[in-house]
């Protein structure tokens, strides 16, 4: 394989001259600081409905993004044809947002690689043939037909993505990254007496197709999906009003993402907007809960070498035993707060501005054992899967949806509820945690996060906890009674 | 020449070069050159989607420039059938246009037969003659100081509103024009341009030390059609301050009026579970039920492709198929489901024009101008019947599954007592079930506004629960 570094100079004709002088061009009319963001990506897909392999897509896309920053003004322009002329006019737009003498850059620009790699893969997706990607969605398509018959419609879809990266800035850093991604999708509909429930999950990260024999096949993740369905069929009213809920360990996290994470986004506290700003060191959870935002973890979907602005990731505490430690942050932010950078500045791809964005984002495990834990409430919700959540950053509350949950009755997991958004505050809702389970669990490299217009890969994780006041969205007001 | 289409019957027509007057942009003769590429490599028929365009946006937060963005894009995406199989790909390089037909064709034999795929039935191609009133020059004349004073008015507006707005989010416009370009084998290659622009602005109300945000904007095809910035900023601050104090309330079941921002949103579900694909997979609430009550006899809702202006407003579909308008739901009947050609051949039925897809894959299915038809109430009629009730002005969360109509999402918004509205509200849910709530729409207001390519006016609807404390 040729070396990830020269990526763009082989295939572009790109010369650290050249990056020189686009780096020039942009600061041209002064700023504080410029940068280019060469990205290079191919995708694949291949979707199955109604047990018939309906599209195979393939894709390409390639462009440059220059950035200009001058105190706390961003320019910003980008360009799909990686011709020298093209990027050139893009950096003299990016420019205009400066108005000052002109910056000499830094020269002697040398790309390199970053300091670690965490998600190393023998061959990239990209490189293997479509009939192995084919043969794991169908796999995934017996298996859930398999599992029960009343599984009557079953959706399957493959997509991988191999991503280059080349970040150059006129501070003189130079880093290049090899980003793979791959996520196997299955939607499952189950039918039996006139109702029809549904079930999804996946499975993926920055890994390549042996992540499906060695970590998760497409048999098991094609029957969580169908049993999460089935679950569902039995399903009665989910409660409404406040209740301890008790959340399972794993992709319940996104309540980790939605009620502290983007609120500890340092642009939104930069700004004075975020319902958690200026409270750095304040309580604003119980002692049992530390959360970190690590872009480290192997193979992880949220995990990364380097940000999108070249700096390396690590793992950031963000909250530790209760006590409001750090914020999520980009260079802007970090720069004009004389912050540490945390290497969290992300863009959807070269056509978009970077900004604060989480990586995985997870609680540490705590001494208590799940079991216990549950046998410890009296009437509660216990929620197992959830779809998507969404929080107004500035009120503080957030919600996010349990597809799969289940009534607490005397401390044990009883019937299966309807599916149910749950509502709380950010600032106040990990301070109501009073267990915190043995059992940390990641997500199964499923989630897309999504701020300003832009999505990116993330990752969450959380082990069992219980949180002793949650308002649970649901149609039977009469508490746990199911009342029709 | 291969069977394309099983269920039309319909052979393939073979392809015919484009005249030469017929091309009139450079990006139409690309795709038409793609069309026969696929052709030349294999393919029994194809299909391609260009795109090219301009986009700006300035953001200006506190009175400061926070940021300009300005780029041009140009990419296409090619659909190759061999025989009922079919495959797509996409590019932004129009220099390897010949590799990526012959990759298309042979990703094309690994996938499945299948009866239902396919171009449209040919008669259908074509477009609306009239002038849609989606493009407009004005925009492009706009300097970069006049986009930034656009945006730096609105939350001047905003901020002056009232003391208590004291931070903000910042005030965006932005702005746009392209050309899209549909071409296929069966002798189809046409164009049209778009623009678009938008103001928007999110002012911060501050009191008590807690803090409230909320938003508006104004969208449109022409800068002359835009909302003017001072008035945009003042609904977003009315909107911002108006939520100072919200409290929670006791779980209960009381009448809820969705403002028309929210309705949208319902009107966005019904959309959803009306599309042609859900219905043949039979994962819709609304699958096996045309020409069936399925909401109130108040209830109209139209899918109109020719409105002036609309957002949702195209001479054709992305497959080629003339637009056309047609209601989805007529005096609470539903009377069609929305189609592109492949879930029209899967129905039996024949497509209605709602083929929608960018360059990446085969077409999907979108709206036209999707909208609940107005009704003869004001607003304030509609909280003032309510002696106790929650008006709804922000939906949060993604808790809605419309195979089974199963609802709950987060809202705030204000209690009504007695027909006023008496204090804001907020961390609370709202739970019900589409198919029910679809049938107990009580009142339809008269306040209907494009805001985008799905409309609704107000709507009171009974029988939902609020859970909060």
């Amino acid at each position: 394989m040729p070396r990830e570094e020269r990526f763009f100079f082989d295939r572009y004709g790109l010369t650290e001259q050249s990056l020189g002088g686009w780096l020039a061009a942009a600061l041209s009319e002064g700023g504080d600081y410029a940068d280019l963001y060469f990205e290079h990506t191919t995708t694949s897909s291949i979707s199955l409905d109604e047990s018939l392999i309906k599209s195979a897509i393939e894709g390409v896309a390639a462009g440059c993004g220059i950035r200009v920053i001058a105190g706390e003004q961003t320019g910003y322009a980008y360009t799909d044809d990686l011709d020298p002329s093209k990027i050139l006019r893009a950096a003299r737009i990016a420019a205009r947002i400066a108005a000052g003498p002109a910056r000499v850059s830094t020269v002697g620009l040398a790309a390199h690689e970053p300091p670690h790699n965490f998600y190393p893969v023998s061959s990239p997706s990209t490189e293997r043939d479509l009939t192995e990607k084919i043969d794991l969605v169908w796999r995934a398509d017996r298996a859930a037909r398999a599992y029960d018959p009343r599984v009557h419609q079953v959706r399957v879809h493959y997509a991988d993505q191999v991503r280059h990266i080349l970040v150059a800035g006129s501070d003189g850093r130079a880093v290049s990254d090899f980003q793979p991604m791959v996520r196997l999708s299955v939607a499952t509909i189950a039918e039996a007496d006139g109702r029809r429930e549904t079930g999804a999950t996946g499975a993926g990260g920055r890994i390549g197709l042996e992540f499906f024999t060695a970590e998760s096949s497409p048999e098991s993740i094609a029957r969580e999906a169908a049993r999460q369905a089935i679950v569902q069929l039995e399903a009665r009213e989910a409660p409404a009003g406040e209740m301890t809920v008790v959340l399972a360990p794993g992709w319940p996290g996104i309540l980790l993402h939605e009620a502290v994470g983007h609120g500890l986004e340092a642009d939104f506290n930069r700004k004075g907007i975020s319902a958690f700003s200026g409270r750095i060191g304040q309580r604003v959870a119980s002692e049992l809960c530390t959360v970190v935002d690590d872009g480290t973890v192997p193979s992880r979907r949220g995990s990364l070498n380097v940000d999108d602005e070249g700096e390396p990731s690590r793992k950031t505490v963000l909250i530790e035993k209760g006590a409001l430690r750090g914020y999520i942050e980009d260079k802007l932010s970090a720069d004009l707060t004389h912050a540490t950078r945390t290497g969290n500045g992300r863009r959807q791809s070269y056509a978009h501005i970077p900004m604060p964005r989480m990586t995985n984002t997870y609680m540490l495990a705590g001494p208590d054992d799940p079991e216990e834990i549950i046998r410890s409430v009296s009437r509660g919700l216990y929620a197992v899967q959830f779809g998507g959540g969404q929080v107004d950053i500035t009120s503080g509350k957030f919600v996010f949806s349990a597809s799969e949950a289940y009534l607490i009755e005397d401390g044990k997991v009883t019937a299966p509820v309807r599916g149910a958004t749950l509502i709380g505050d950010g600032p106040t809702v990990l301070t109501r945690v009073s267990a915190v389970g043995n059992d940390l669990k990641l997500d199964p490299g499923i989630g897309t996060c999504g701020k300003d217009g832009q999505s990116v890969p993330v990752g969450v994780g959380i082990p069992t906890i219980k949180v002793d006041r949650l308002t649970v969205g649901g149609t039977a007001p009469k508490g746990l009674q199911s009342f029709q | 020449m291969r069977r394309i289409s099983g269920a039309v019957g319909r052979l393939s027509a073979g392809f015919r070069l484009p005249q030469e007057n017929k091309v009139k942009e450079p990006l139409e003769q690309i795709a038409a050159d793609l069309v026969a590429k696929a052709l030349r490599a294999g393919a029994t028929s194809a299909d391609v989607v260009a795109v090219e365009g301009e986009e700006f946006s300035s953001v200006v937060r506190l009175g400061k420039i926070e940021s300009l963005k300005e780029a041009g894009s140009k990419s296409l995406g090619l659909r190759a059938f061999v025989g009922t199989r079919s495959a797509s790909a996409y590019s932004s390089d129009v220099s390897a246009l010949d590799r990526l037909a012959e990759r298309t064709v042979q990703m094309a034999r690994f996938t499945s037969e299948d009866p239902a795929s396919g171009l449209p039935d040919a008669a259908l191609l074509g477009r609306h003659a009239g002038d849609l009133a989606i493009y407009s020059e004005d925009i492009r004349g706009l300097s970069t100081d006049e986009k930034v004073s656009l945006a730096r008015r609105a939350e001047e507006a905003a901020r002056a509103f009232d003391p208590r707005i004291v931070n903000s989010e910042g005030s965006s416009f932005e702005a746009g024009h392209g050309l899209k370009v549909f071409a296929n084998s069966l002798g189809f290659v046409e164009s049209y341009r778009e623009s678009f622009c938008s103001l928007s602005v999110v002012p911060v109300a501050s009191q008590n030390g807690s803090m409230q945000r909320d938003y508006w904007y104004s969208a449109a095809h022409s800068l002359a059609q835009l909302e003017a910035p001072e008035s945009v900023g003042r609904k977003a601050a009315e909107r911002s301050v108006r939520r100072l104090g919200a409290r929670k309330v006791p779980t209960a079941r009381v009448p809820v009026v969705f403002d028309a921002e929210t309705a949208r949103s319902l009107a966005g579900h019904v959309f959803e579970a009306a599309r042609g694909d859900a219905i043949f997979r039979n994962a819709s609430f609304l699958a096996g039920k045309l020409g069936e009550r399925v909401a109130g006899e108040n209830i109209t809702i139209l899918d109109d492709g020719l409105r002036h202006g609309g957002f949702g407003s195209r001479p054709f579909d992305d497959e080629g198929v003339a637009a056309s308008s047609r209601p989805v739901i007529e005096n609470g009947v539903l009377r069609t489901y929305l189609l592109n050609s492949y879930a029209a051949r899967k129905l039996k039925m024949q497509t209605t024009g709602n083929a929608a897809r960018g360059v990446a894959g085969p077409p999907g299915i979108g709206p036209k101008n999707f909208y609940l038809a107005p009704g003869i109430h004001s607003p304030d009629e509609i909280i003032r019947s309510a002696k106790t009730g929650f008006y709804v002005t922000e939906l949060i969360g993604f808790g809605v599954n419309t195979v089974n109509g199963d609802y709950s999402r987060g809202a705030a918004g204000l209690w009504i007592e007695n027909g006023e509205l008496a204090y804001p509200v907020e961390e609370v849910t709202l739970a019900g079930n589409l198919r029910e709530m679809l049938r107990h729409v009580e009142m339809v207001g008269s306040d209907l506004e494009f805001r985008g390519a799905i409309a609704a006016p107000t709507v009171l609807v009974t029988g939902l629960t609020v859970a909060g404390a």
